[in-house]
Formats: structure tokens, sequence, C-alpha cells
């Protein structure tokens, strides 16, 4: 009797034949282990520092805001002067801001004004500022170089960066003048006694910035308890998502509360092209692993051409010698990949501490980073690599794998 | 019971301008259990024969049938599985596959036919011994000498137990004792498992083997004999 049954081969049968295939030619094999593991070591090393490189450019730039969540007056965006300011958070605002995720939050005024010394006068940002509240959302206490920060709301003194001094031709100690206007457009001038110079990681802000308490700035300013934002941070800004709608619940909808993306959509944008510029890069280089794959299969396969004309002679189905190549690249794939992740990761770490780029702190500058690049090892990215690697390796395998199953068994058994 | 049934197969090979005649209106009807060599010089067409019924390579025009199954109309997928569950084959060269043991070869046809991993090793480890392998069942085809390996070919080919046995040249490659002892081997597994063998050979002394005998000229069969099976010793052919 004849038995037409389907064949169907154990894949274990095929994971062995494909595992002992790989090994046939060690040599071969080891050039493409170590190409695909120093791709893929090159698609997570340089994504990391990529990605320190915007996370950098992006705290920096938070900070700076201030804030991963800012709550305005609606019309202060497109008018940021001092009419536009808003109320010091009410009772249901408080207790939204004292939510979990919310690590700090601060109430600022922010006005134009003009600053003069007894040699030159400049346009600055005034900000009037809440010092215990700043420091934990924005300003860093090692950037003091001389003098100290503002000691509370109502402190007198002023602090001012190194190289606004430097244009002022002033010092610590020394008085300066700080003129705006008040909500009448009234001419607000007042003197300060410079405590503290402070020399930011972007020389520009140093000349951008000038921080007084925000109850002297109300004061001078006639602004009662007025305020012209509240800034507030969490300890990622990646999960603004999760926790900003709150606040803009408890803000209420006379207030036009933002998350930093929209606040600063460049920063937003840089964002979403980062994430974009990262599968761009993985792939780039993938493109250029997958001539040598090709290549090592079609090597394997045209060595082998006999030997899968036996295997379909005895009967195994074409599907199953398409499966048998792919799992033979998939093993390559896989080694490779796991020897590239671990060598990422084993390069990465002792750069945790960061690496000093400060021969090119001017550019680094210009992008909003500071001179020392901390590599941004992250899961995604990882597994964005891996899978990268892993599903166009296996469709570029496919080539050679059809290749091979589409034999004629006559025509393989008889080539030399 | 007839086994395979052959009728007016034609085939014909491009060679650059040149047409090639591989079988010219070959008629041939093969019952169960026979013995048949299939024999004639290079290129007589004995092999595109020998293809043509194992269902490795179809005819350009004819039929060809295996029990009650027409193989000439099957797809690949199908004819791999009839050529799985069926039809054995020896090869002179190259018969197995390097990176597995002469058990794991063995056990090859048996594991892509589904077999249970007990069943497999039980019957592989019986067929060894019985083709005069045991104790080599671990050894790969590098470690195993020409009629070894043929051995193993064998055992392979008949482990399954297929209705037929197709066996091209399979002695071309061995030394006489070691064909001698193959050829013992085969009519003995003829004779006791009701095998049907074709084989095709340039081997006088393998022809002695046969039960039938047909000769091949130029794609076409000059002659079908029927003769008693007595092989000399092939060292004395």
């Amino acid at each position: 009797m004849i038995i037409a049954k389907k064949s169907r081969i154990p894949f274990n049968t095929l994971f062995t034949l494909a595992w002992r295939n790989l090994w046939r030619n060690h040599r071969r094999t080891l050039i493409m282990l170590s190409a695909i593991t120093i791709g893929v070591w090159a698609m997570i090393f340089m994504t990391a520092l990529m990605r320190g490189m915007v996370d950098d450019m992006l705290l920096n730039g938070i900070r700076n805001l201030p804030g991963e969540v800012q709550i305005h007056h609606p019309g202060y965006r497109d008018d940021p002067s001092i009419n536009n300011s808003i109320a010091t958070p009410d009772e249901a605002l408080l207790k939204a801001l004292q939510g979990p995720a919310v690590k700090a939050w601060t109430s600022r005024v922010r006005v134009p004004a003009v600053i003069s010394s007894e040699r030159d006068s400049r346009g600055i940002t005034l900000l009037g500022v809440e010092p215990a509240g700043e420091v934990q959302l924005s300003f860093d206490l090692d950037s003091i170089i001389e003098g100290r920060f503002l000691k509370n709301s109502d402190d007198t003194g002023i602090v001012i960066g190194a190289k606004m001094a430097e244009r002022l031709e002033t010092r610590l100690g020394k008085r300066i003048v700080i003129m705006s206007q008040d909500p009448d457009n009234n001419i607000a001038d007042r003197g300060f006694r410079i405590v503290g110079i402070y020399k930011a990681k972007l020389a520009g802000l140093e000349e951008m910035y000038v921080y007084a308490g925000i109850e002297t700035v109300q004061k001078l300013l006639n602004l009662k308890d007025q305020v012209s934002e509240i800034a507030v941070t969490s300890d990622d800004y990646r999960h603004v998502e999760s926790w900003y709608p709150h606040i803009k619940e408890a803000a209420g909808k006379e207030l036009q509360t933002q998350p930093w993306y929209e606040v600063d959509t460049y920063m937003g944008t840089m964002l979403t092209m980062m994430d974009g510029f990262v599968l761009v890069w993985v792939v780039v280089i993938f493109l250029a692993l997958s001539f040598g794959l090709v290549n090592t299969l079609v090597m394997a396969v045209f060595e082998r051409i006999r030997e899968i004309g036996l295997m379909q002679a005895l009967g195994m189905r074409p599907s199953m010698i398409l499966y048998q190549i792919l799992i033979e690249s998939f093993f390559l794939l896989v080694i490779g990949l796991l020897l590239g992740n671990v060598l990422a990761v084993v390069t990465i770490i002792p750069l945790q501490d960061g690496i000093d780029v400060s021969v090119v702190a001017k550019g680094m500058e210009m992008m909003g980073t500071s001179s020392i690049l901390y590599p941004a090892l992250q899961l995604n990215d990882v597994v964005l690599a891996n899978i990268v690697v892993i599903v166009l390796g296996l469709l570029t395998s496919i080539l050679p794998a059809w290749h091979a199953a589409s034999f004629n068994p006559v025509e393989a058994l008889g080539k030399d | 019971m007839t086994s395979i049934v052959c009728k007016d197969l034609c085939k014909t090979f491009q060679q650059g301008d040149e047409t090639i005649i591989g079988l010219d209106n070959v008629s041939i009807t093969i019952e169960r259990g026979d013995f048949v060599c299939l024999s004639g010089p290079s290129g007589s067409g004995k092999t595109t024969l020998l293809n043509a019924m194992g269902g490795l390579d179809t005819p350009d025009s004819g039929e060809i049938t295996i029990g009650d199954v027409r193989i000439d109309e099957l797809g690949k997928g199908p004819l791999a599985d009839m050529r799985l569950h069926n039809i054995g084959f020896v090869f002179q060269a190259y018969n197995l596959i390097p990176v597995l043991t002469a058990r794991e070869n063995v056990e090859f046809v048996m594991q892509v036919g589904g077999m249970s991993a007990a069943e497999r090793s039980k019957r592989s480890f019986k067929i060894l011994k019985e083709v005069g392998l045991e104790g080599m069942e671990d050894r790969r085809p590098a470690h195993l000498s020409g009629g070894q390996q043929q051995r193993v070919a064998v055992a392979r080919a008949i482990v399954s137990q297929p209705t037929l046995v197709l066996a091209d040249e399979p002695t071309a490659n061995l030394d006489t004792v070691t064909s001698s002892q193959l050829m013992d081997l085969l009519v003995e597994l003829n004779q006791h498992h009701n095998i049907t063998f074709v084989i095709a050979t340039h081997d006088i002394r393998v022809m002695k083997y046969a039960k039938r005998l047909i000769k091949m000229e130029d794609g076409k069969i000059i002659s079908d004999e029927a003769q008693s099976q007595s092989p000399i010793p092939l060292g004395e052919g």
C-alpha cells in the first residue's frame, strides 16, 4: 500500500542540523559572528552616546524652562508681560502638587528687565524665585562660584552670571540697579547688592538670567502675591504624560497647563527626532551587516548543494530545507546579538561617570549640551536593535534559504 | 501485486544546442518483491529511468504509477512525502549527511516521517546491526570507510520499510569484497523483507544478483529478461 502521509520533521532535528552545519566552517562562522557582534555593539553603544547627548540637552533645557510642566496665564505665552500673571496655587492645585509623581514645584516671577552697573547696562530676564523650590527644580548650587545663592523669598540680594558680571565690569558685593515695568506700565527700579555669581553649563544663560527673591520682586513690581508661572518637576521627564493631566485638571481651564514638550516644541521634536534617528542608525548598520550575512549563507548553501539534494531525495520537503537555513541564520544572529549586547554593556558601564569631551566644548554648548557626555543605555533602544537584527536578519536570509529550497534534487545530487 | 508501472516515458535534456534523449517511450512494469537490474552504457538512460521512478525527476510525457498513485502528477511537497514513506534510495556516492552520525543518518528518514524517538532508536540499532555496523552507530561519515558508508545508506534506505529501493551504482566506489558483501545484503533484504529493488549498474557481477535484467541503450529498453539469482563472487568476475 502506498502511504502519502505528510512529512513533518521535528524542529529539534532541524535545530541539530542547523547548529552542526553552522560549525562546519568554524572560521567563516567566527568571522561572521565577529561582524554581527561589532555591528550590534556599535548600534547599542553609539545609540547610548547619542541618547546621553540628547538626554543632557533635554535635561539642561528642562532645567532652564524650568520644570516638566508649567502653569501660566493663558495669554502669557504670547505676551510674557507682568499683566499676564496668575495667583499662587489654590487648595485644589496645592493638593495635586503634593501628589506622589511630583518631585518639586515652585512659583516664579519672570519679567524682562534692564540691569545696570556703573559701567554698562544689559537686557535680562529677571527671575523672582523661591530659593528652596528653585534649587530643586532648576538652580544648581554647585554653579555658584562666588558668594552664595539667595537665602529666602525676601532676600534683598541678587545673583548674576559670571559672564554678566564680566560684561557689566562688576563683581561680588557691588551694587547694581534693576529696572522693569509694573502692571500700570510705570517704571519700577531698585538697587540690589550682588550676593552671588554663578557659572552655568551653557555660558549664554549667564548673560540671560538674574535671580532675586520672589517677594522682593513682587514688591518691586507691585504684584502682591501674583506670579508669572508655576513650574513642576518629577523624577523622569519621559513619563510626564502619566501625571501631568492631574495637574492640568486641578489647575482648571482658566490656567494654561503645558508639559515641557509643548512649552518648548523644539525640545519635544528633538526627542521624537532622536527616536527616528536611532531607528535609521540601527537599520543602516544592519544593512552593512546584511551583505556579510547573505554572503555567509549563500556560501553555506553552495557548499551543501548535494547534501540538500540528498535530503530532498530522502523526502524532506522544500519548506523544511528553507526552515533549516533560516534556523542556521537565527543561531548566527542570536549568538552575535548576545555577544554584541554583552560587549555594549561591558563598554558602557565603565563610562557611566561620563566622557570628557571638553575638547569640543564650544560645539557641544551650541547644541545645548555640557562638555561631559554621559552614555544613556535605554532598554527600549537595546530591544529595538535586537528586534531589527533578528527580524531583518531573518528576512535577509530568506533569499539564500529559498534558493536552497528550490533546488531540483537530481540537479543538486549531480553537482560536484 | 504490481509495484511500479511506467508507461510511454519520454525525457529529453538540452545540452547547449543539442537535444539529448534520456528516455524514449519506455514502458515497464515491476512487480512487488522483484530484484531488477538496469544495465547499459553511460547515457543509456538507466539513471534517468531510476530518477523518474523515484519521483526525483519528472518525465516530459508518459505515466508513472506506484501502487495506485500517479507520481508524475504530484507536486513537489506530496512527491517528497511519497518518497519519504515509500521509496528508499542508495546513491553512488555522497550518500550520507556529514554532520549526522551513522545512527542519526539512519534515523533521519524516520524523524522526517514523524516516528517516535524510542521506535526510531530501536529500529536504527537493529538495522545497523543487521548491516554489520554494530558499535559504529555514533561515528560520523568522515570516520567510516566507503563500504561502511554505503551500508549506512542501505540501512537508511530500508529502515522505514519502503516498498521500493532504488539504487544507482551502489557498488561503484567500493572494492570487490565490500561490493560482494553489500549485494549479498541487498539480496537478503529482498528475500526476507519482500522489498522491491531496482538497481542501475554497469557492473556485470552486480547484474548476476538480479532476478530480472533490463538492458537499455539510447533511452530505450533493448532487452528485458528474467534470470535466476546466481551471484558469482565479485572478486572473480
